[in-house]
């Protein structure tokens, strides 16, 4: 196989792999693969196929809603990728990016055009400032990202709740007083075409956010910069690019991605600041989603699309009595098997050697 | 804060130093061998849902039901982690990426598994987990007594002869030398007659074991059953006392017990007085904080195995 085909038939693979095993737990627990697989659909496109009724277009704005955040994730787990970090604390960075917009979104007081970009901005700078704590660690003491930015997800938990709980006050201990419009992103308009979904203008600051990725990496000095430290330290080193720098740079725009995933769910999806009683799982999403997608923007948007429509299916499975784990399960699968491509590139690697006619083997 | 106050903090540190201890000596051998285990967390979720379902379904046969909910995660674990052993042995994945895919494998699966066991987000409460009791003579020496010896988990001292049994085959047997030899330098090693791909797998599936045994302790001494967040990054706190213990056994029962305190000192801070104004939250962020801060502390002069995390590639020079 090529290089070029590879980067797409594998992930391909991993992806029916993990569909493959997915439905094969769900027959041997004893429930339909079937009716797993129609409530995917209709999570993806509003069309129920067991029932024949046509599309609700509900759903489809709400499959919006949830790949909103896991592309962001993905954008930031890939942007610290390409510098060669593993950092697992988009989760926390999404957290205290949410603070940091809750925080402008109550204590502002303008018009939308100003109120509605600071509080994207104190998201994504929240989230920046808390990614660049590990990649200074990183940087300056060689202490691993990967427990670090785990150990930051828990104290950004629990930092979360004490700010929601004793600085902004909440009366039902859940969550803070609702925002003023002038600082959110939700819309009648694009609530009325779906039928009352939660779809706001998130999206805008998603594409914004893919965009400036691709740019960032492919187009800037920097990104070559950053993208060198992460194929080889010490030659980037020699080469006079500032090895330290570039972590915690790469460290702080990951979390601003996060960051921003926290602002667009906290004044897009929700109107007021939430008591979170654990992770909700959006650093790991991103993490499937950047790895399924190649650490690339239109991997990660592709990727984020079909984990945010397996997420958006999940009260639909559990209506069938299919435990809605199972998405996360089949998620699951798909990275490891995503992480396993050398073991399936052989395989491929194998077979093909099988059908190609064999003349090195004739010739001795 | 008070002799009295810091006695009776001991048998509950020890409660919840015994998982760390037992799942950092899980990842001591599975780096010894070369193979980096971030999947310790998962395998502990594992283990602590096998540990608790067993017990539960057990526990109106028999009075041992717990024990046998022990023995169920240990082995709940050696499956789970052949997964990675697979994974990262045989096919060659980046160790880190698939030891994330098993911890979010292990959230999916439990709770999956709950829902069609006992049709709920987590199993049934066990009526009783592993109890609680006094070494007869031993708990009557003052103040030593207190601390170890009354009112203590049996766990505990499971995981103190795991520390001295770890010990022994890490540095004392022919099996200890060829496994860290995996560690360091593998091709070496193989050039010696050494099977690295069967040390590797030994010390990944004795990983396994120890992080389930080490799941279902948690949650049968500290918790009354099994839920999503009852291992709440237990896992990674031992990843991070394997760092803080240097990649040895006696180290990490240090860093196990150091852990066990900080996470003990929350349930005693409001009897503390210049600390039972702080809020709440401050407690549970602490053994976090304190985690960061002892691997800021050790991480730069501590050094592990040379080859973990390395894919092994029996070609390479």
């Amino acid at each position: 196989m090529t290089a070029r085909k590879e980067k797409i038939v594998l992930p391909l693979i991993a992806v029916l792999l993990g569909f493959v095993l997915g439905s094969l737990i769900v027959k041997l627990t004893g429930r339909s693969p079937l009716s797993m697989y129609a409530a995917i659909i209709k999570g993806f496109s509003g069309i129920d196929i067991l029932n024949g009724q046509p599309i609700n277009t509900r759903y489809i704005g709400e499959f919006v809603i949830q790949a909103m955040p896991i592309i962001l994730t993905g954008l930031s787990f890939a942007f610290a990728s390409r510098t060669g970090l593993f950092s697992i604390g988009a989760e926390g960075q999404l957290m205290i990016g949410s603070i940091s917009a809750t925080a402008v979104a109550l204590l502002l007081e303008a018009p939308k055009g100003i109120h509605l970009p600071l509080v994207l901005l104190a998201g994504i700078l929240g989230g920046a400032l808390w990614g660049a704590i590990p990649g200074l660690l990183k940087a300056r003491y060689n202490v691993h990202e990967v427990v670090v930015t785990i150990m930051m997800n828990y104290i950004a938990l629990h930092f979360n709740n004490f700010v929601i709980l004793h600085l902004f006050g909440s009366a039902d201990r859940v969550k803070t007083a609702p925002f003023p419009t002038t600082a959110l992103l939700k819309s009648p308009f694009l609530e009325s075409i779906t039928r009352n979904s939660r779809l706001n203008w998130g999206f805008i600051p998603v594409i914004l956010a893919l965009l400036i990725f691709s740019f960032i990496i492919n187009k800037t000095t920097f990104g070559y910069s950053l993208r060198a430290v992460g194929y080889n330290k010490e030659a980037a080193r020699y080469a006079g690019m500032k090895v330290s720098r570039n972590i915690v740079a790469s460290m702080a725009i990951a979390g601003a991605f996060a960051g921003l995933a926290g602002a667009v769910i906290t004044v897009g999806t929700f109107n007021f600041g939430r008591v979170i009683q654990s992770a909700e799982g959006y650093g790991f999403d991103g993490i499937a989603v950047a790895l399924v997608g190649g650490n690339e923007a239109t991997g990660i948007l592709l990727a984020g699309m079909l984990f945010g429509g397996l997420k958006a299916a999940q009260p639909l499975m559990q209506s069938q009595g299919i435990p809605r784990e199972i998405a996360g399960i089949i998620q699951a699968s798909i990275v490891l098997f995503v992480a396993m491509k050398y073991g399936i590139k052989m395989v491929i690697d194998k077979f093909e050697r099988k059908q190609a006619p064999s003349t090195e083997g004739d010739r001795v | 804060m008070t002799f009295e106050l810091f006695l009776q903090m001991f048998p509950i540190a020890l409660m919840f130093s015994a998982p760390i201890i037992l799942t950092a000596l899980g990842g001591l051998f599975s780096e010894r061998s070369g193979v980096v285990n971030i999947a310790l967390e998962g395998i502990m979720m594992v283990g602590a849902f096998t540990g608790a379902t067993v017990t539960v379904l057990l526990e109106n046969s028999t009075p041992a039901a717990a024990w046998y909910g022990l023995l169920a995660g240990l082995l709940a674990g050696v499956v789970f982690s052949s997964l990675h052993a697979v994974a990262s042995i045989n096919l060659k994945a980046d160790q880190v990426i698939s030891g994330t895919a098993l911890n979010i494998l292990a959230g999916g699966l439990t709770v999956y598994l709950c829902q069609i066991i006992f049709h709920q987000q987590r199993t049934r409460s066990f009526s009783n987990g592993i109890q609680k009791f006094s070494v007869p003579g031993l708990s009557k020496i003052p103040v030593l007594g207190r601390m170890f010896f009354d009112q203590v988990y049996p766990t505990f001292y499971i995981a103190i002869a795991m520390v001295l049994l770890t010990w022994f085959v890490v540095y004392k047997t022919p099996l200890g030398l060829r496994m860290r030899a995996c560690g360091e330098h593998p091709q070496a090693a193989a050039s010696m007659g050494i099977n690295v791909v069967r040390m590797r797998y030994f010390g990944v599936l004795v990983s396994g074991a120890l992080g389930g045994l080490g799941g279902a302790v948690m949650v049968l001494t500290a918790d009354i059953q099994y839920t999503l967040v009852s291992i709440h990054g237990t896992g990674f706190i031992s990843l991070a006392s394997l760092v803080f213990g240097k990649w040895n056994p006696f180290g990490v029962l240090g860093a196990g017990l150091f852990f066990g305190f900080s996470t003990a000192l929350s349930f005693y801070a409001k009897d503390i007085p210049f600390l039972a104004n702080l809020p709440g939250e401050f407690f549970y962020i602490l053994p976090y904080l304190l985690t960061i801060i002892a691997l800021l502390l050790f991480a730069g002069k501590s050094v592990g195995p040379k080859a973990s995390g390395e894919i092994y590639d029996s070609g390479k020079r």
